[in-house]
């Protein structure tokens, strides 16, 4: 009878960087082959025309690299502003309602106050207000993980559905016009509390990502509290011993994550969309917490994965509109790449080797 | 007046698909996997029953169908969809030890992304001549009522559903009794509780990881089938779903873990969807998204009391979101 | 048919290794068990010992070599394998489920219909005939040490294991429980039953084994009928050398009450009270030993004076070595501690867990003590650095860099680099808990060697211990704790082994009777 297992699974000493490296990116490249493939069956068009369109999807116009760049700013964004709860090993996959609740609060200030008082108030009372809200939204669940260890990924989980239900709420007591159950663009003539244009469309989120990308770089690397977060995310008793204030550690943390989404909330609406919808997040709070993980927390990386995330889920929804496809198909490319990831990291991580029996004498 | 009679049997309609999700991912984190992929498996669920009905009444064309294949066939397409999700979940997590919460959140996307993708795109990809996804032919058949025609209140309230409606009763009462009283049961638990205690007692750690997940997966894509076909007189549209895989998911937590415990809990769930309508302030679309918000609110809420009260036979599975390897030192 | 029939084997195992990555655990073991006998496996801590007997018991899988169960070759790919070749392993770390009663416990993994009743009469049918004392149907986390144990034992007992093995079962019980352990164990050999008892503790090799079987760094050295062997021929065994400790332990000078601790008394999280009424002074110029049975309350006593461990009463005062106002220290986490101007340095037990960082460096692990010097809010590396070099070099640790993940360093390193740490923070108080255990003997006298430089220099040293002739050996004085409660302190120059012994048993031992 042959019962044990035909694999020997042991733990790799660590490999060499550009080994790791290299490991990494032919799997993407394996996955991008494949996401060829899947598109090459179900559509039956040759699969290098279909990486032409993606690419001209993505970068074809000024137009489309400009969205392209500015959605890779926003996703970095987000992925950016989970990084320190998760570096923490706090799983916070309530980024989604973060940002919403950003986007809700600016709403809020651009329907209210746009107008009636300064421009330059507004959209400072804006952000003050979404980054409050987003540092509530941040606060619950680490109040409580802090205080009596609730489970935090199924706590800001449920946030996110608080987040989506009150937005729901307001927008349909803010629709306009009346029974159109949407807000629309808000303050379109008047554009009171819009974001101004530095240069042209895109470019204030990319400043932004690009100016956190390296605030959170030199945060968790050089400053004290990034120490912290990365002894509390080891071992909460080690963090005790060394004096850290772990529950202090755990909701400052979560707060200044919260309010880092939000503030990507408020380029949102403020900045970019100018409006508020349910989706208006679309999923991005999720992929950013796959962006952060799979880029080991290192904000450097978060680019390159933000980028050729971005730029599959543009090229996939041109291929589909060329083709009127459904536009979903590039949430399933997404999916492939991301599994392609996931599963390398196994490799990465494990030596794999075909066992030698056990039945003969060494 | 509250019209508790028709009201009931809505709130159950709403409910049903949430009962078979909450099933399914309980018995999933039973084994200490956090299956996050669940809504994207009731999309894949639901689309997998769409696309089998819809090329058995495209194959049929104008003719007759037959009852029995115009069930048995959306009903194995879903329950192999939601098994090949179940398995890629289980492949990554148990075989390769990737995160779990990563590898949900990723099943979660593409699973919603395939299901928006055929729904919308089915009819062109098939170059088929009809102009939507509408399949009601064949939800006929999964909306028949189990017990015939049926008055009075109590058959309004009781008896007027389709056959899923019990099946996903039947089987939240099957999981509770698989989890309390039998010895396969006791083993799982043990799995999700400290699965290196399971391992060292002789469990297969392995295999009941991916059964129940695998299984608690079809489950959970029956609910899918069950929006589409009978909730939903099959017609597909994108998005339609909603958000309640999570709310499926939020079930397992206001329940504590108990199937049983879902078959109320989900038709309350339910309610509080639809409660508006049956209330004064009826067609107030605002107040609606208020009232959607409860369920979450209340689960939060149970969240907090269970952590608070430190109740052990409360408390998620211990080993919740943990890979196991059995060589680590 | 004569006298000169061979006896038979229980277990033969023939050229057995096992590897951890680049590390050889079990290197070529060829060792046998006979049937009806009690055997010792012995060896110091790291020798092998375990992750041989879960080459037995299906844990691990042996990379080479091949296992024979009553001469039949077999193999043993999962627990499951083992039990059915009736083999029970009874792990130093309990392999229940918390959340189970005993009764659900006992019967995990077993197949066929689940009956509840039926097994619990089981369970009841063989705790009373070998006298267990448990209730089938308490929950795990409702129980102590030693009636988890039990549990386990009923267990293997439960499935009709004829070959069981005990891994270090006596670490965390009391010497009566010990004894009756020891009964119940002559009665399962009495009954046809081979067994391995793991342990490292001469007097019950030799109290109780047949044969003793010696492992020392993963290499199999020998085995011995108990009758031949004494301590001393033994320890030369494990050791590899003839060892008597002669730690150096000059006289204590300027002793003068450094902390003083009075009627201290805490609780656990579940309530359950852990330090009764404690009192007694941690003096300077002496070490102060500490020793007591496994859980009697040592890791709460040092981390409630470290200021890690919440204190329902009593009081922790500390004198300045430089005179001046007495401190009250209950009410202070660590970082009030520090920033009192009180260096007072903690050497925890679990050393990966607590005391470092596991993922981090040398210089990571330096900054856990020095993290809030830096300018703003910006982190000092310097100063760690060269603090890492420093240890590095002086206690020659084995790593290749100040930035190599000190969870990758072998146990003794680890050692050196967070009691170098503590050293360099010149402290007034220095408390260690059990700082030299599972390091090789240079690296214990390394550290034997530390602590009394640190004595010598004014320091109030603790030093909890779990081998009494190294307590008897480096300390002043030995405080003895007891099911949460002082029972003695004595002069270590004048006492010896039994008295030290009786008073850690005084009330009965450990907490599992508290």
């Amino acid at each position: 009878m042959h019962k044990q297992s035909l694999f020997h699974i042991s733990k790799r000493e660590a490999l060499p960087l550009h080994k790791a490296l290299l490991i990494r990116g032919g799997i993407i490249l394996l996955s991008l082959v494949f996401c060829g493939l899947v598109t090459t069956v179900l559509t039956g068009e040759n699969p290098f025309s279909v990486y032409g369109t993606i690419l001209d999807g993505a970068f074809g116009t000024s137009r489309r690299l400009g969205v392209t760049f500015r959605n890779v700013a926003i996703l970095l964004g987000i992925s950016l502003a989970v990084t320190p709860a998760f570096k923490m090993r706090f799983w916070n996959i309530g980024a989604e309602g973060q940002v919403l609740i950003g986007c809700l609060a600016t709403t809020a200030c651009m329907i209210l106050l746009g107008d009636k008082i300064p421009n330059i108030l507004v959209i400072l009372i804006s952000l003050i207000a979404a980054l409050a809200a987003g540092a509530l939204w941040g606060f619950l669940p680490a109040f409580f993980k802090a205080k009596w260890n609730t489970n935090e990924t199924l706590f800001t989980l449920m946030m996110n559905y608080v987040a989506t239900q009150l937005s729901a709420f307001f927008i349909i007591v803010w629709e306009v016009p009346k029974g159109a159950g949407k807000i629309g663009i808000i303050n379109q003539t008047t554009k009171a509390g819009w974001l101004p244009e530095l240069g042209n469309a895109y470019m204030l989120p990319i400043l932004v990502a690009a100016i956190m990308t390296g605030v959170i770089y030199i945060y968790m690397q050089y400053s004290k509290h990034g120490y912290e977060i990365a002894v509390v995310g080891e071992s909460q008793r080690t963090a005790s011993y060394a004096g850290i204030k772990v529950d202090r550690v755990i909701i400052r943390t979560m707060v200044l994550s919260g309010a880092l989404c939000s503030l990507i909330g408020f380029i949102l609406t403020s900045g970019v969309d100018h409006t508020l919808t349910t989706t208006i997040v679309d999923g991005r709070g999720f992929t950013a917490v796959m962006v952060s993980w799979m880029s080991k927390f290192n904000p450097f990386i978060m680019i390159a994965a933000s980028l050729l995330l971005v730029t599959m889920d543009r090229g996939a929804t041109e291929v589909s509109s060329s083709l009127g496809l459904n536009h979903s198909f590039a949430d399933i490319l997404t999916g492939i790449i991301l599994f392609f990831i996931i599963a390398t990291e196994f490799f990465i991580t494990y030596k794999v080797s075909l066992r030698k029996s056990g039945k003969k004498e060494g | 007046m509250f019209d508790f009679v028709s009201f009931f049997p809505r709130a159950v309609m709403q409910g049903i698909p949430l009962l078979f999700g909450s099933t399914g991912e309980i018995l999933t984190e039973k084994s200490g996997n956090l299956n996050l992929g669940i809504p994207g498996i009731m999309y894949v669920g639901g689309i997998s029953g769409v696309i089998g009905a819809f090329f058995y009444e495209q194959s049929v064309g104008s003719g007759e169908l037959n009852g029995l294949l115009a069930v048995l066939i959306p009903f194995l397409c879903s329950l192999i969809g939601s098994l090949l999700m179940g398995l890629l979940y289980c492949f990554l997590t148990v075989t390769l030890r990737s995160n779990q919460n990563v590898t949900g959140l990723a099943m979660t996307t593409f699973g919603v992304g395939v299901g928006n993708f055929f729904g919308g795109s089915l009819i062109k990809l098939t170059a088929s001549e009809v102009p939507s996804i509408a399949l009601g032919r064949t939800s006929i058949f999964f909306k028949t009522a189990l017990f015939g025609e049926t008055n009075g209140w109590f058959g309004q309230m009781f008896l007027s559903y389709g056959f899923l409606a019990y099946l996903a009763i039947i089987i939240a009462l099957g999981a509770s009794f698989f989890l309390n009283r039998t010895r396969p049961g006791l083993h799982l638990r043990a799995v999700g509780e400290s699965a290196s205690t399971a391992d060292a007692a002789g469990i297969n750690v392995t295999r009941y990881k991916y059964l129940s997940t695998c299984i608690g997966s079809m489950i959970a894509g029956l609910g899918g089938l069950y929006y589409v076909m009978d909730y939903a007189n099959g017609v597909w549209s994108n998005n339609a779903f909603g958000d309640r895989g999570w709310l499926a998911i939020a079930l397992v937590i206001f329940t504590i873990w108990r199937p049983s415990a879902s078959i109320w809990a989900s038709i309350l769930f339910g309610g509080l969807y639809i409660l508006n309508i049956y209330l004064p302030t009826g067609g107030q679309m605002a107040l609606m998204e208020l009232y959607k918000m409860l369920p979450y609110i209340i689960t939060l809420l149970v969240l907090i009391v269970v952590s608070l009260r430190k109740k052990r036979e409360d408390q998620p599975p211990a080993s919740l979101g943990l890979s196991y390897f059995r060589e680590e030192r | 048919m004569t006298a000169l029939e061979t006896v038979k084997n229980a277990i033969k195992m023939e050229n057995i290794t096992k590897r951890f990555g680049s590390v050889v655990a079990n290197r070529g073991i060829n060792m046998e068990l006979r049937e009806g006998e009690i055997l010792s496996l012995l060896g110091e801590n790291g020798s092998g010992k375990t992750t041989l007997m879960n080459m037995l018991s299906g844990i691990y899988f042996p990379d080479e070599g091949q296992i024979y169960i009553h001469d039949q070759p077999v193999t043993i790919a999962s627990p499951k394998d083992a039990f059915d070749l009736g083999i029970g392993m009874i792990h130093q770390h309990f392999k229940l489920v918390d959340l189970f009663t005993a009764t659900e416990n006992i019967i995990l993994g077993l197949e066929g219909k689940l009956d509840r009743a039926n097994a619990r009469k089981k369970v009841q049918e063989i705790c009373d005939k070998y006298g267990f004392d448990i209730d089938p149907d308490m929950k795990i986390y409702d129980m102590s040490v030693s009636q988890k144990q039990t549990v386990e034992i009923v267990k293997v007992l439960y499935r009709g294991a004829d070959i069981l093995i005990l891994d270090e079962p006596t670490a965390v019980l009391t010497p009566q429980e010990t004894e009756k352990l020891f009964a119940v164990m002559r009665n399962m050999k009495a009954d046809g039953k081979s067994l391995i008892i793991i342990t490292h503790k001469l007097h019950e090799v030799l109290a109780v084994s047949d044969r003793v079987a010696v492992l020392r760094k993963g290499e199999y050295i020998g085995d011995v009928a108990t009758k031949d062997a004494n301590q001393q021929s033994l320890t030369d065994m494990m050791v590899g050398r003839s060892v008597s400790l002669n730690i150096d332990r000059p006289l204590p000078v300027n002793v003068e009450p450094r902390v003083v601790i009075d009627g201290l008394t805490v609780f656990d999280e579940l309530g359950v009270k852990r330090l009764d009424d404690v009192s007694f002074s941690i003096n300077s110029g002496e070490i102060l030993g500490i020793a007591g049975v496994a859980g009697s309350g040592q890791r709460e006593l040092l981390e409630s004076i470290a200021g890690l461990y919440p204190i329902s009463s009593g009081s922790v005062l500390f004198t300045p070595p430089e005179g001046g106002e007495q401190q009250q220290l209950v009410g202070k986490d660590p970082m009030d501690i520090r920033k009192a101007g009180i260096a007072m340095s903690f050497v925890p037990e679990d050393r990966l867990g607590m005391g470092l960082v596991g993922s981090m460096g040398m210089t990571g692990n330096m900054m856990l003590r020095s993290w809030r010097k830096g300018k703003g809010i910006f982190l000092d590396r310097k100063d760690p650095e060269a603090l890492a070099q420093r240890i590095w070099q002086e206690l020659e640790v084995v790593t290749p860099s100040t930035s190599f993940p000190v969870r990758r360093m072998s146990g003794g390193n680890v050692q050196k680099v967070l009691v170098g740490r503590e050293i360099a923070q010149a402290p007034s108080v220095l408390m260690t808990a059990y700082a030299v255990r599972g390091l090789d003997i240079n690296t214990s006298y390394t550290i034997y060697n530390l602590l009394t430089e640190q004595k010598m220099q004014g320091v109030a040293v603790v030093y909890v211990g779990e081998d009494l002739d190294v307590l008897l050996e480096l300390c002043d004085r030995i405080l003895v704790l007891c099911g949460g409660q002082v029972s003695g302190v004595v002069d270590a120059r004048t006492t010896d082994k039994m008295e030290v012994g009786a008073l850690m048993t005084r009330m009965g031992g450990g907490q599992n009777n508290a």
